[in-house]
């Protein structure tokens, strides 16, 4: 058997940086750092795992959403008549349904109405619902319902959404963001200044601009929006969905139904991925509505089609970068100008602007900039979290920026990078000093060290060519004609964690108690595993400070405090320091109970530092002092407390200038791609990408982390993109026929070399991960489809007519 | 609607002329898409898989004669050597899985320009065989595409199989999709050299309402074919012949711009794989075939 | 309408099936057998990949009155398909009375729903639940992160192995090229695939 094994290593000796800590010692199988497996593992290989589509109750019904045709228009009339007759539906509601005076949602602006009233603001937005018997039932008694649309012009980009005579997206904005933005179109904007640019642009030997364009993309998890309402006998509702954030569901959900939070009960079911696509809602208010009206569970699941409306998508952008350098290759001063497109409601549009403000220098060193970054209201669909927000777009931008400085100055593209990396103890633009190791040049000397792969391989196996190994794939299109190799390189740096003063906490409940004759933890969270692997690492956390064998992690649900989201990299750090806390204060309560009952005993009792390890108590000497069977006995020991990281502060929104960010996460790409340049087509032959991740909690996870985040930025590199038509602001490809992302043919080896540098501030000087190398790997695919072409490449994805100079 | 399963040929006909509006459906590719996807609620759906004989191939003297839904994993499993341009078609089709329920018939029935047979049909040349209770009747495969998703046949008739003309010369198949597996076409070509007549046949695939042939490309390749008497002394096909045959295969092509590329991209592709086909194929009737002939 | 036909090994009957509905849709929702995932319903992601008749296809193209009388294999049978297919030297006949893994009447009960166990041994030995090698390989190997794409991936693969015990890496690629995965980017996926063909080798 031949293999192309990728070569993935964790915990190599760190040239830079103090190495990781570990307070509690670890010596319990099980623990941090081991690569245990997953604890769903088993129900997810045997097709046993719940995922919140698989719900079934007695007597339920389904519902069906009936969403707008028409991007933007007046409702002048709705007629349910005919669906509300048709046998088999038990109820339709519109607007005029709503039960209470709250009819909007949203994650931080309440403007996303839960049914349209009088007006849409973007192509398929939500109109009326349907609850009947049979989805086909309900999707016939949807299609009997007339919606009578009176078309407005549409806004589609910035000239559109802030002419003169523009149409209001929002009128009467009453918002936080309205003072500060130039037209009520502009959600939110955020400049950043520092330093004198004009002067520092004298200095300048070279200067070089750009003007890029980043495509639309979708999460595309592929468990499709989906949940299950039961009505409870208290008025209430059982909600069972898959989310990113329970408890910010919950905020948003109860007041709409008119219901106190404790009576809307939520359950996380099983997540079919995420990546940003759960943080806000899509049918949780619906089926709790259809659920109370007709007293009956109500199960809603989205096909792929709807699923392309149902969520918000990443931001396109453009963006207009200048820098400078001297002819020794110090940058000089940067000035950029980035525009989001957050499309018809907020969603997460202010944070984007933030990071991608903030964030929009890269990992280097520059004292001279002015950066602003704006989110525009539209049109076009709604635009919001996914995975590396804000800093994703920057990184695509300010990376093709650094390849076009370093062949200005004549230096080499990686070097010119280690030149002007930052380290810990720069000042990012907003002033805040990076307080902890950003080994950014060493991240890049070892992508760059990592050995290249053999070239031809398409002509390994023999004398024929291996279409699967080219360009084309099994599409034959290239038996080697045209097919030029390039190599390019690229670094991002993103914020961990909810920035800008938000108060970003997570809650755990640990329980320890003797069962079947073994000490038992129990971890109770709120916090969605969306498939991250966050269950394993509580697990690993709670052996690792208690010291037992067994852990049970209960499922996360809304009768424990809010963990805060899945998402902004932040759960291992947030939730899992969280876990962490309450394990101590567990083991501190154990460690009273063992003095009280059997300190007599030892003098270790009062005078040693003492340890839970292997279900016993030791001195940290390692005297074996007690079982814990035998300190707890029928004791349990339970703590439910909130833990919270150091706090952070808005950005001054004039000059930008705050420590608005938590953490920052580093990490580098060098892609190697072969480019069929006549019919350009690309394959990505190798991802190589060098990652610190502080501490790795669990390699195996923290690799699939890496390894994932990395193709999903190859996607938006070369396939993925939702196309919206710019006249009628309609999505033209909701399938995943015509929305494409990567498959196993078009995805590379993708060889991880994980650098462990604590930040002392974090749980066992972790960093969070799942977010930074999602933004280098895009660029770094560009760069070397650059170097194959010799074309500029100002947009991703990049596409075959635009290889081929037949756009 | 209704779910009509004939157990036999002649109930399926039978089925067809009661309720013309019938769906075929035998894998299911193309129609269960478009029911799950609420773009189509047929009164009927007539279901072929209980007709055994459909998924049968005869390979007789001249041609082959196809089931008309014998699926394309048994195509490439099977028929390599007497199809080799269909089969390489096969290959390109969307996943193993698809591969495994979906066949000619069904693509010759939706006659979706993007069907990724057609081209490979049209070059090596083909028949229709559509029956009905009023008899049976062969449809050249030029004369069978009418029109964007519409065909030749007639509302009570059935895809009963395609005779192909087996291979008498190398033939090739090459497709653009943006991604390496699992995709519709942005165009495709299809070429197949006709030693036996000295002729050469082409097939063109989503650069036009209809697959079609590059009619003028391949009249003036079999003169400059002829002309140089390449077909006997088998020399390297000049570059200027190559290109000015890939030039007025690009110029066949009749192309829209949608979201899968633009119609220029198309024209310019279609010319690139005139040209890259052609040398593979000439190079494999010349007898030097290892060097460029691609394992697909 | 009725539909009469076998999974995993047991005979099954759905009634009152609308004529438009998927053999995915009547192994989810009448059959109590969610495995088979319901990721895009137009056979552009393989999460609902059943063997069908011995052949791996997406069960969201395939109508469910195709199904009369045929023979069905789901993620929720594959353990007992591997043994039997190993213990009757790698020819496993599906027809042949294998008992099958069933759920409830319909669907996820939500009882079941409710809580998912985390097994406390971390599946490391799936301890309490036998499993076809390619489903340990995928949990070993890291394989498994959301898990949604991971039935049908299971039964491809599987079914890959059956056809061809040592697949070069061209070879896995092309015979899962037609199963999405967004979480892994499949090197894990590679990872599991090589694991499982590499035991199944040292076995024989």
């Amino acid at each position: 058997m031949t293999t192309d094994a990728p070569r993935a290593t964790v915990g190599n000796t760190a040239p830079v940086g103090t190495p990781t800590k570990v307070t509690q010692g670890s010596r319990t199988k099980g623990g941090i750092g081991e690569s245990t497996l997953r604890p769903d593992g088993t129900l997810k290989v045997t097709g046993e795992f719940a995922y919140s589509s698989d719900m079934w109750h007695e007597d339920m019904l389904w519902g069906q959403i009936l969403r707008s045709t028409v991007a933007h228009a007046e409702i002048l009339s709705i007629d349910t008549g005919e669906a509300l007759a048709t046998p088999g539906v038990y109820a339709v509601l519109t607007y005029d349904d709503l039960p209470t005076a709250v009819k909007n949602y949203g994650l931080e602006i309440q403007d996303t109405p839960v049914l349209a009233h009088g007006r849409v603001r973007h192509h398929g937005e939500p109109v009326a619902i349907v609850a009947a018997d049979h989805p086909e039932t309900a999707r016939r008694a949807a299609a009997k319902i007339k919606v009578e649309y009176k078309e407005l012009p549409v806004v589609t980009d910035e000239a559109s959404a802030t002419a003169p005579d523009a149409p209001l997206i929002h009128e009467g904005r009453d918002d936080h963001h309205i003072g500060h933005v130039a037209h009520p179109n502009i959600v939110h904007r955020q400049p950043i200044v520092r330093g004198d640019v004009e002067a520092a642009r004298q200095r300048a030997d070279h200067i070089v601009e750009g003007e890029y364009t980043f495509g639309m993309q979708d999460q595309a998890f592929l468990g499709p929006e989906s949940g299950l309402a039961v009505p409870a006998e208290d008025g209430g509702v059982d909600l069972y969905v898959a989310t990113q954030w329970l408890h910010s569901d919950l905020r948003q959900i109860a007041p709409v139904l008119g219901l106190p939070e404790g009576k809307v009960r939520m359950t996380l079911s099983g997540v079919g991925g995420a990546f940003g696509g759960r943080e806000d809602l899509s049918m949780q208010i619906h089926a709790c509505l259809l659920a109370l009206r007709t007293g009956k569970p109500v199960k809603i699941v989205y096909n792929r089609f709807e699923s392309f409306f149902g969520h918000v998508h990443r931001h396109p952008a453009k963006l207009h970068y200048e820098h400078g350098a001297t002819k020794d290759g110090k940058l000089t001063h940067m000035k950029c100008r980035i525009v989001l497109d957050g499309g018809a409601y907020a969603s997460a549009s202010p944070a984007v602007v933030g990071n991608a403000a903030s964030l929009a220098v890269g990992p280097y060193v520059l004292e001279d900039v002015d950066i602003e970054a704006i989110a525009l209201y539209s049109n076009n669909p709604p635009c919001g979290a996914m995975r590396g927000f804000g800093a994703v777009q920057a990184c695509f931008a300010y990376e093709a920026q650094m390849d076009k400085l370093a062949d200005a100055v004549g230096m080499d593209r990686v070097e010119f990078r280690q030149l002007n990396a930052m380290s810990q103890g720069t000042l990012m633009p907003t002033g805040q000093p990076v307080d902890s190791p950003a080994p950014v040049a060493e991240l890049l000397r070892r992508v760059k060290a990592m050995p290249m792969p053999p070239e031809q391989q398409w002509l390994a196996a023999g004398e024929a060519a291996d279409v699967r190994q080219l360009p084309g794939g099994l599409s034959n299109t290239t038996h080697g004609e045209g097919v030029v190799r390039g190599v390019g390189y690229a670094v991002g740096i993103k914020n961990v964690g909810f920035s800008e003063g938000f108060d970003d906490y997570s809650t755990a409940k640990v329980r320890m108690e003797v069962v079947g004759g073994e000490p038992v933890a129990t971890v109770h969270t709120a916090m969605a595993e969306v498939g991250q692997g966050g269950v394993t690492v509580h697990a690993q956390i709670a052996r690792t400070e208690l010291g037992v064998a067994q852990v049970t992690i209960q499922p996360a649900d809304t009768q424990v405090g809010s963990a805060g989201s899945t998402s902004a990299s932040r759960q291992t750090y947030v939730t899992g320091g969280a876990v962490k806390n309450a394990c101590e204060l567990v083991r501190e309560k154990v460690l009273e109970i063992g003095r009280r009952k059997l300190g007599t005993y030892h003098p270790a009792w009062a005078t040693a530092e003492l340890l839970l390890e292997g279900g016993k108590v030791v001195t940290d000497g390692g005297e074996v002092l007690a079982d814990l069977v035998d300190v707890l006995e029928d004791e349990a020991v339970e703590v439910e407390e909130e833990w919270r990281h150091r706090p952070t502060e808005a950005f001054d929104l004039r000059t930008g200038q705050g420590n608005g960010h938590v953490q920052y996460s580093f990490a580098a790409h060098r892609a190697v791609v072969e480019v069929d340049t006549e019919l350009g087509l690309v394959k990505v032959i190798e991802l190589a990408c060098a990652q610190d991740v502080g501490k790795a909690l669990n390699p195996l996870s923290v690799i699939g982390q890496i390894q994932g985040g990395t193709t999903q930025g190859l996607g938006i590199a070369v396939m993925e993109e939702i196309i919206v038509d710019p006249v009628t602001a309609k999505v033209r490809n909701p399938s995943f026929t015509d929305y494409l992302i990567p498959t196993i043919l078009d995805t590379p080896t993708i060889p991880v070399d994980v650098l462990e540098l604590a930040d002392d501030h974090a749980p066992y000087g972790l960093r969070g991960i799942g977010e930074a190398p999602t933004l280098s790997s895009t660029p770094a695919v560009l760069a070397a489809i650059r170097e194959a072409t010799g074309l500029e490449l100002n947009r991703t994805p990049v596409r075959p007519e635009h290889l081929t100079g037949t756009a | 609607m209704d779910f009509l399963r004939p157990a036999s040929w002649e109930e399926a006909l039978a089925a067809k002329a009661a309720h013309p509006t019938a769906v075929p459906i035998a894998g299911g590719t193309d129609v269960m898409v478009e029911i799950n996807f609420d773009h189509r609620r047929p009164e009927y759906l007539l279901d072929l898989n209980r007709i055994g004989e459909l998924g049968d191939w005869e390979v007789g003297e001249e041609s082959v004669r196809l089931g008309a839904s014998v699926p394309y994993s048994a195509i490439m499993d099977n028929l390599r050597g007497e199809l080799p341009g269909l089969a390489l078609a096969s290959h390109t089709v969307a996943s193993p899985q698809i591969r495994n329920r979906g066949g000619v018939g069904g693509n010759l029935g939706t006659a979706s320009p993007a069907g990724d047979a057609h081209p490979a049909l049209l070059a090596a040349g083909a028949e229709v065989e559509a029956e009905s209770v009023r008899g049976s009747r062969l449809i050249p495969i030029d004369a069978f595409y009418t029109g964007v998703k519409r065909n030749a046949l007639a509302p009570d008739e059935l895809i009963r199989a395609v005779h192909i003309k087996k291979a008498d010369g190398p033939q090739q198949y090459s497709k653009v999709g943006t991604r390496n597996a699992m995709v519709i076409a942005v165009c495709a070509f299809g070429l197949a050299l006709h030693p036996d007549t000295r002729t050469v046949r082409t097939g063109i695939g989503s650069a036009a309402p209809t697959p079609v042939r590059a009619k003028a490309a391949e009249e003036f390749l079999n003169a400059a074919l002829e002309e140089g008497g390449f077909w006997d002394n088998g020399k390297i096909i000049t570059p200027s012949v190559a290109k000015q045959f890939a030039e007025l295969c690009s110029g066949a092509c009749n192309p829209i711009d949608d979201v899968r590329g633009t119609a220029s991209y198309r024209r310019h592709a279609v010319g690139i794989m005139a040209r890259r086909t052609l040398t593979w194929t000439w190079e494999s009737y010349r007898g030097t075939a290892a060097a460029t002939e691609g394992v697909a | 309408m009725r539909v009469n036909f076998t999974v995993n090994g047991r005979p099954q009957e759905a009634d009152d099936v609308w004529e438009g509905e998927s053999l995915l849709y009547v192994l989810r929702e009448r059959l109590g057998l969610p495995g088979s995932k319901n990721a895009c319903e137009q056979g552009e992601c393989g999460s609902c990949t059943v063997r069908l008749d011995n052949v791996p296809v997406c069960s969201c193209l395939v109508a469910a009155g195709q199904v009369e009388g045929r023979d069905v294999v789901t993620v929720e049978g594959l353990a007992d398909f591997a043994k039997q297919r190993a213990e009757h030297g790698g020819c496993a006949s599906a027809a042949s009375g294998i008992s099958g893994a069933t759920g409830a009447a319909c669907g996820t009960p939500l009882d079941a729903a409710k809580r998912w166990e985390a097994r406390p041994a971390d599946s490391q030995t799936g301890e309490g639940t036998e499993l076809a090698p390619i489903q340990q390989a995928f949990i070993d190997a890291g394989a498994v992160q959301c898990g949604f794409c991971t039935p049908g991936l299971l039964v491809a693969a599987d079914e890959m192995l059956e056809r061809n015990p040592t697949p070069t890496d061209a070879d896995i690629r092309e015979a899962l090229s037609g199963n999405l995965c967004r979480c892994t980017g499949y090197e894990k996926i590679m990872d599991a695939v090589r694991l499982a063909a590499a035991r199944q080798g040292e076995a024989v």
